[in-house]
């Protein structure tokens, strides 16, 4: 294999993400026939990758990316999809891109059905022409018989079980004449592991026909089951490439999530040893994408509770089901009274605060200005910035109090704004999150659940925004359960970690533990 | 809602980004208005005449548009099924005729009379927009016209009894059009009137509008107010911040419920006629215009925009038959009313950010 | 499951699924014995009204089957043809070729005004309804415009007997007498007592097969693709604004030739209000055939003009009967109209809500299930 030119060569790619590095200097081959699975923590760099590869609108509209891509030996450009796929490279996304109401051979002949030209067309032109049902028929039985899975081509998409859809896209990419590389995006998420068998099967079957596969994936022993190499991404960099047959499970974990810098753990007070403040008790919660199927945990009062682990594993559906934004059963006992479910409002009146993962959907009042997002449930919840008038009947806002405390909050988190009658929209992701904290802080809680703090927002905000969160736990003692993707982010504030892994904890550490077993713990119950 | 959080603009954007914000459309009504009233005095119209009826058509109107405000405030979008409280004025109305009132009383009662009915047919409506989110639109504008044909029915079949609303002595329900100078007409316009020369203000009318949307504007200082402000501008929020979003839709949709009822009255007082059968079909579309015309959008409206609103639309509406009559002899009026008022509301709908929440 | 409750739940989805379609025939069904006219009369009747309005109706199933909703638009074909009609009878040309003339004529004005519409509509995405609605509205007062100042000062109109008095504008009223039935006449045959305008019923039919081949098309299917679902549609390279634009075209297009048709029957032509109510009446028609906002078929259009129409026609009679007054009946008719499309209406919404939010509950669903093993 090694004489011929490979199919796929990366040089030195890069891309940049509004200043931010997201790949740096990737280099990657792929030769005729490859499977190569690719594996890294959330945010590794693994989809932005693919991205340029599919020559997805993301990449072109923040600027395209540096670097070549050379598809057997000749550099090719590629700026939209429709070039990756004239390229002979396609790829199965996670969403699902499929016509509801349409067989599945239509919806694997979309938009390049066989067709017959007829008097019409003739006269009005290529579009009434008529489709070929015969063909189309013929090429699809041929696309899913090159897949090796069978599904029923007349079957209707909304009657299929979810794997069928996925099989069903596959098809898709099988069923263009030149495909030579095919990209699955985490195709086993949404399988049985009697269709994931499958699938692996029929990765085997396009690999003997020459097809080029990557393989991306958080279960590792899949990788491991069909893959011929491996690559491990880290932080924008591609860390290690290894034919699959000499690495195990524990070293790729150890690739992952491995720093060369270890945190200093040198000024970290002790882990508290204080009672419970909150039990939950056999908690599910039904967040699409971030489901939580049996989650025990006990919050120590007056500690920060880091949780963690990879997207889409349920860490996010936690506090969004405690707090009452989507469906959730069990029981979670907080201060020693229980607390019920799927009331927003009664968590808040025992001053529970919830800054979500979600800013600009459920976190801020976009249109409105700043003294509206930072007062708003204060004053709703608290009965907070109000004027009694005419002994009570009428609660007047108090214009003058909001503009004090939103005055006071811009100072003390350095929110950087025109003033507190600026539009939240016009302010920048961190100070858009700094208006969230400042919102929570407005409660006064008692218990603080913050998700993703630090997503999408500069080195300096983040820093400021973690810092403000540790002087409020110190300061005013309040609890804070932190909820986010980075495990070295968890490990510098928080006490504790627990790390979420198919919908229930793994376990919980010590902040100060090696990253390494922070890394077993997320891949253990992977689904 | 007041103007105290308006954006402020910055420095860079000046006066073209003011001119943006506030739309093509608005503008070029707003100059033509000013047009029509330079050109009046040259084409033989009397100028205060004008100005007259301009401010008599405020004072019917304006109650009108102040109802859509609750509802755009609260995310449920332009009102268009504004006859259903229509309805339950005309009802408040017959009743108070019916009972034999006259006069101030007969105003009275109407809005008490109208008032249980307002408040039940707005939480039956409010209940079934909620079921329906994101499609209040075009449901509220068929709940509009099926309430509206179901009274057309109703109208005939009521047991109606009073000779100056009922058909002669065949008894079979009421007139299409009846005056109510003998009960309420005037009530208000009449109050204060103050007459100099040609000018007529109709001071109890636009006192009444004024107290009206005073009311308006201080519930949206209060604590639900501030509420029913955030459910529309994003219902994750509010429900996030403990808000029963679904109760404080439904207070919208009563309130603009009852204000459509309390506007009809206001109206039939200045128009001097009760308007029955199918007339209340082509109520909701002008005053859904005139706050778009004002320089609201879907989910945002002040008072600022409903009085500029009805000036502009009423203007538009009285002056240039006027103006254009003496001026070439030819009557558009009907025309320009219903190219200019669904031209805005086209406008408005095909704007991104004027709909989306 | 036995297969009791199987069949049993079937039935419940089939009265769940044609409840408005059940509902008329009951209405009809209470009508026929109070109201007494004889089945020849009522036959005629259905017969007359089905050659009528089809046409119209069948131009509503393409924007359907783009996605876009009930047209309401349609109005703005059925201004064309009037428009069209005018022209005609200006210059006289009566009879068979007046009727074609007429339809050649309106094709071109239907298809600037249906591409208008539909730049408008691909503005105004997700609020195809309302906006289609507001547009007839917005259209009916350009043409008034036209026809009520611009024809006869402007664009020139040749004889004195359909202009006002006042030298320009038409009159309120246009004489069709002289195609009245033109085409309905031609091939009629009367099968017992029943008078059947067979040219006519040929073009309807033939319509139907236009519309079964369309969708077989490549047109047809990105059609369907894009009502479905636009962005996967236009990740697979549909060109989905044009795909939308022409659905609207067509169906504007299809609208002028089906009111050409309508007034051939009607036989007069009232100039500023025939185009007003139509489009409502149709798009009702439709939905008591049991169509919804994203589903129509033919047979949907030929069950709901036979509903709906013999509903019309039963309901003054009755009203008269049960009332003593003839008018309620007319009201009646007309709440009908609504209340139907307000209930086509709430039926969409709700089910798009219940299918969002179906997905999670089978998750919950089965997470209970789990919790309870676990508790």
């Amino acid at each position: 294999m090694s004489n011929t030119t490979p199919l796929l060569q990366m040089k030195s790619i890069r891309k940049n993400f509004f200043g931010n590095q997201v790949l740096k200097d990737i280099n990657l081959t792929l030769n005729e026939g490859e499977v190569l699975g690719l594996v890294g923590e959330n945010g590794a760099g693994k989809s932005t990758l693919m991205k340029i590869l599919f020559g997805m609108n993301e990449i072109r509209e923040t600027g395209g990316y540096e670097g070549d891509i050379l598809m057997n030996g000749e550099k090719v450009t590629i700026g939209t999809s429709f070039d990756a796929l004239a390229h002979g490279i396609g790829m199965v996304h996670q969403e699902f891109s499929l016509i509801p109401g349409f067989t599945a051979t239509e919806n694997i002949l979309l938009n390049r059905e066989p067709q017959k030209k007829s008097i019409m067309s003739e006269v009005f032109g290529q579009r009434l022409n008529i489709t070929d049902r015969k063909k189309m028929d013929a090429a699809s039985a041929a696309a899913i018989d090159k897949m090796g899975v069978q599904i029923d081509g007349g079957m209707v998409i909304s009657d299929m079980p979810v794997g069928h859809k996925q099989f069903t896209e596959i098809a898709r990419e099988l069923s263009k004449d030149n495909l030579k590389l095919l990209i699955l995006d985490e195709p086993t998420a949404v399988l049985t592991e009697q269709e994931a068998l499958a699938l692996l099967d029929s990765i085997r079957a396009m690999s003997r026909r020459g097809i080029a596969v990557i393989f991306i994936t958080h279960r590792l022993q899949e990788i491991l089951d069909v893959c011929d190499t491996v690559a491990v991404m880290r932080d924008g960099v591609l860390v290690q490439r290894i034919p699959a047959a000499e690495t195990s499970i524990p070293e790729i974990t150890r690739w992952m999530v491995g720093r060369n810098i270890d945190t200093d753990h040198s000024g970290r007070r002790p882990v508290p040893e204080t009672e419970p403040i909150m039990t939950i008790e056999h908690l599910w919660v039904d967040m699409p994408g971030e489901t939580v199927r049996d989650v025990n945990l006990e919050v120590r009062r007056g500690e920060i509770l880091g949780i963690g682990g990879l997207a889409g594993q349920g860490k996010l559906g936690i506090p969004n089901g405690i707090m009452g934004l989507y469906a959730s059963g069990g029981s979670v006992t907080f201060d020693g009274e229980s607390i019920p479910l799927n009331q927003p409002r009664r968590c808040l009146d025992r001053q529970l605060a919830f800054v979500s993962e979600d800013r600009r959907g459920v976190g801020l009042l976009l249109h409105e200005s700043l003294e509206w997002n930072i007062s708003f449930p204060a004053m709703q919840i608290h009965d907070k910035f109000l004027r009694s008038l005419l002994g009570g009947l009428i609660k007047w806002r108090d214009d003058r109090a909001i503009q004090e405390v939103t005055r006071k909050y811009i100072d003390e988190l350095q929110i950087r704004c025109t003033g507190p009658r600026q539009k939240a929209k016009e302010l920048s992701g961190g100070n858009q999150q700094k208006i969230c904290l400042a919102k929570a802080f407005a409660l006064e809680p008692k218990f603080l659940f913050v998700s993703e703090p630090t997503r999408g927002i500069d080195v300096g905000a983040k820093a400021l925004v973690l810092q403000a969160l540790e002087k409020f736990n110190r300061e005013s003692g309040v609890t804070i359960v932190m909820i986010s993707s980075e495990l070295e982010e968890l490990r510098s504030v928080c006490d504790r970690i627990a790390i979420v892994s198919g919908g229930r904890i793994a376990g919980i550490l010590p902040a100060v533990e090696s990253s390494e077993r922070f890394g077993e713990l997320m891949v253990s119950q992977v689904i | 809602m007041s103007d105290n959080h308006r954006p402020v603009p910055s420095a860079g954007d000046g006066i073209r980004g003011a001119l943006r914000e506030f739309g093509l459309p608005r503008i070029i009504i707003a100059a033509f208005l000013l047009l029509m009233f330079i050109i009046a005095p040259f084409t033989g119209v009397n100028f205060w005449s004008q100005i007259t009826n301009v401010t008599n058509r405020f004072s019917w109107n304006a109650v009108l548009v102040l109802a859509m405000v609750p509802m755009v405030h609260s995310g449920c979008g332009l009102n268009f099924g504004l006859p259903v409280g229509i309805i339950a004025g005309l009802l408040g109305v017959t009743m108070s005729i019916e009972l034999g009132f006259t006069g101030l009383a007969s105003f009275v009662m109407a809005i008490v009379i109208a008032t249980p009915f307002a408040l039940m047919f707005g939480m039956a409506y409010g209940w079934l927009l909620n079921k329906i989110k994101g499609g209040e639109m075009m449901i509220a504008t068929y709940v509009g016209f099926s309430v509206v044909s179901f009274f057309c029915m109703m109208w005939l079949i009521l047991p109606y009894k009073k000779p100056d609303m009922a058909w002669g002595f065949e008894g079979t329900g009421l007139r299409t059009t009846f005056p109510v100078d003998r009960y309420f007409g005037g009530v208000l316009s009449n109050f204060l009137k103050i007459e100099i020369g040609k000018l007529v203000i109709p001071t109890g009318a636009l006192l009444f509008f004024a107290l009206l949307a005073f009311l308006m504007w201080a519930f949206l200082h209060t604590k639900t107010g501030t509420a029913m402000t955030a459910v529309g501008s994003n219902p994750t929020f509010a429900r996030a911040a403990g808000i029963n979003v679904d109760r404080i839709r439904m207070l919208s949709v009563v309130m603009s419920t009852w204000l459509a009822a309390v506007g009809i009255l206001v109206y039939e007082q200045g128009f001097g006629f009760v308007q029955l059968y199918n007339a209340p079909f082509n109520m909701a579309l002008p005053a859904v215009s005139a706050i778009l015309i004002g320089g609201a959008t879907a989910n945002k409206a002040s008072i600022t925009n409903v009085v500029i609103g009805t000036i502009l639309f009423q203007g538009i509406v009285t002056m240039t038959p006027t103006v254009m009559n003496g001026l070439i002899n030819l009557d558009i009026s009907e025309v320009l009313r219903v190219v200019v008022s669904n031209g805005m509301i086209l406008y408005a709908l095909t704007r991104k950010a004027e709909v989306t929440k | 499951m036995s297969n009791r409750s199987f069949s049993g739940r079937k039935a419940a989805h089939f009265l769940s699924s044609n409840s408005v379609p059940i509902m008329f025939i009951l209405i009809i069904a209470v009508c026929i014995p109070i109201v007494g006219f004889s089945p020849a009369f009522l036959l005629n009747e259905i017969v007359t009204r089905l050659s009528r309005n089809a046409f119209l109706i069948l131009s509503l199933l393409i924007p359907i089957m783009a996605g876009m909703g009930l047209n309401f638009g349609m109005t703005l074909g059925a201004m064309a043809a009037e428009i069209a009609l005018i022209f005609t009878s200006d210059w006289q040309i009566w009879g068979i070729p007046g009727i074609v003339l007429a339809m050649i004529i309106s094709i071109p004005i239907s298809a600037v005004l249906g591409l208008l519409c539909g730049k408008i509509l691909n503005a105004a995405r997700g609020r195809e309804m309302i906006t289609s609605y507001i547009i007839s509205f917005f259209m009916n007062g350009v043409y008034q415009l036209i026809v009520l100042y611009m024809m006869g000062s402007i664009i020139p109109i040749l004889h004195n007997n359909i202009k006002l008095p006042r030298g320009y504008g038409i009159r309120s009223s246009v004489d069709l007498t002289r195609i009245r039935k033109a085409l309905d006449n031609v091939l009629a045959v009367n099968i017992g007592g029943v008078r059947i305008p067979l040219l006519t019923i040929l073009i309807i039919v033939l319509m139907c097969l236009i519309i079964v081949w369309f969708r077989r098309t490549k047109l047809g299917q990105d059609m369907r693709a894009v009502g479905q679902d636009m962005e996967v549609a236009r990740a697979a390279g549909i060109n989905v604004e044009r795909t939308r634009l022409i659905s609207i075209v067509i169906s504007t297009v299809l609208a002028g030739i089906g009111m050409v048709i309508y007034l051939q029957n009607m036989g007069d032509m009232a100039t500023y209000s025939s185009h007003s109510q139509i489009g409502m009446f149709c798009i009702a028609a439709l939905l008591v055939g049991g169509a919804s906002v994203d589903k129509a078929s033919i047979g949907n259009v030929f069950l709901g003009v036979i509903l709906f129409h013999t509903m019309f026609i039963l309901a003054p009679a009755a009203g008269a009967r049960i009332t003593g007054n003839e008018v309620i009946g007319e009201y009646f008719r007309v709440f009908v109209s609504y209340g139907v499309i307000t209930v086509a209406l709430i039926m969409y919404e709700t089910k798009k809500r219940r299918e969002k939010a179906g997905i999670g509950e089978q998750l919950a669903a089965a997470q209970r299930e789990e919790g309870k093993a676990h508790a």
